[in-house]
């Protein structure tokens, strides 16, 4: 699953995430282009036990979450 | 239990943002008010002549410091990312509001905490409506309020609002007679000016590097149970409570507040707008001027709304009022009929964009 948070400010990648992840996926990716978001994303990922990984390409960021 | 590294971070930014804070007011700013930026861009309005209430005109050398400090490090750090285009005449009118909202309270969510370390519990009934308004805020956010997509945009856009401030400071600089000084109440008290911009610029890295923000903190905590960006309130307070306890500036009570009213329910509906306002925003007018800086003109629109709203409320009669002692009489001040009917209508016109943007937005996504 991907989910793109491009261009959408605090907090609502974060918000978006969250209920993307109500089904409890098994992996999510969330595209970003702000450094706020992509701590925050990564933070709430990290607090709902996904290991957290992030790909840089041109000024956006793709974390890549998997239980 | 350990400690995240971000919430350390906010610990020890929160504390020294204290420490600055009280060290202004010792060094000649208003009591309580080492920091506010609702208070600032209320004096700057009248430094620059878009209000003349006479005690609240200063250009504040706080507020130049703040923008070009997160301008400086977002661009060191290579963070500085020019951008904006979402709902920018929306964001500006909510700018407005807020400001209105912290003018009838007298105070910006920071200051708010300053006075709340001072012992004045005027601000623990504004902090009560601030609390309420980022609940209320948190609901539309979780209904799916949204302001829209900002885009990339030129480099010279988002730099915009620093290049202003740079002429700003000049011009006080080399040309102090084009701007109206308050020679009595609160606009000509301040610290000396290179201290002040100095503080500005500390606090604005500071605040960058964190991401600190005072509507943040309650928000995150109702939405997603996180409690780190509340840290950098709470060191704050904790902090500012040390400083003003050693420095007798401690005073616990609800009357005789430096700059403030008692008026219980005009504070808790004044900061009940500007909680409510700053979740729509995304952040506390702080954390506005923070993302201006680093090249948001979404933000720096609205920090144009705030300093609208401050010259709104000054030229209407909008803003409060302290509590003062007229022949050996205390008289509790507060907001006329003007304000009263300007912070109603504040809150009428905010829940109104925000169901139109919670629940019509579908078609437009």
């Amino acid at each position: 699953m991907e989910l793109d948070c491009r261009g959408l400010s605090c907090p609502e990648p974060v918000i978006r995430t969250k209920r993307a992840i109500a089904d409890k996926p098994e992996s999510i990716d969330v595209l970003v282009d702000q450094r706020a978001p992509l701590e925050n994303v990564s933070r709430f990922l990290k607090a709902m036990k996904y290991n957290v990984a992030v790909e840089e390409l041109d000024g956006e960021w793709k974390i890549k979450a998997t239980k | 239990m350990t400690i995240s590294k971000e919430k350390r971070n906010l610990a020890i930014a929160g504390g020294l943002i204290g420490i600055i804070a009280i060290v202004l007011v010792l060094l000649g700013n208003p009591k309580n008010m080492g920091f506010c930026i609702a208070c600032f861009i209320r004096d700057i309005a009248g430094g620059i002549k878009l209000q003349t209430a006479a005690p609240v005109r200063y250009v504040r050398p706080e507020i130049i410091g703040l923008v070009l400090g997160s301008f400086i490090i977002s661009l060191v750090t290579k963070e500085f990312n020019a951008r904006g285009g979402s709902s920018p005449m929306l964001r500006f009118c909510i700018g407005v509001m807020v400001m209105i909202g912290c003018l009838a309270f007298l105070g910006c969510p920071f200051r708010m905490v300053l006075r709340l370390s001072a012992g004045d519990l005027n601000a623990l009934i504004g902090m009560l409506g601030f609390a309420a308004g980022i609940g209320c805020g948190s609901f539309f956010l979780a209904k799916g309020f949204s302001l829209g997509r900002s885009h990339r945009q030129a480099p010279l856009e988002g730099a915009a609002i620093s290049a202003v401030n740079v002429i700003l400071l000049l011009l006080v600089l080399v040309a102090p007679a084009l701007f109206a000084f308050s020679e009595s109440g609160p606009g000509s008290m301040h610290a000396p000016i290179i201290i002040s911009l100095c503080a500005g610029l500390v606090v604005g890295v500071l605040a960058q590097r964190t991401r600190m923000c005072m509507a943040g903190g309650f928000r995150d905590i109702y939405l997603l149970k996180d409690a780190t960006l509340i840290t950098g309130f709470i060191a704050l307070f904790i902090f500012a409570l040390i400083m003003n306890l050693a420095t007798g500036n401690f005073k616990l009570g609800f009357a005789s507040q430096p700059v403030a009213h008692s008026a219980h329910i005009w504070n808790f509906l004044g900061m009940f707008v500007c909680g409510l306002g700053c979740t729509m925003l995304g952040g506390c007018p702080l954390r506005q001027l923070i993302l201006a800086g680093e090249g948001n003109s979404d933000s720096a629109i609205t920090v144009l709304g705030l300093l609208t709203g401050a010259a709104i409320s000054h030229n209407f009669g909008l803003a409060g009022g302290a509590d003062s002692v007229v022949d050996g009489v205390y008289k509790v001040g507060g907001i006329g009929t003007n304000g009263k009917v300007a912070v109603i209508a504040c809150i009428v016109i905010l829940l109104a964009i925000a169901c139109v943007k919670s629940f019509a937005k579908k078609k437009e996504d």
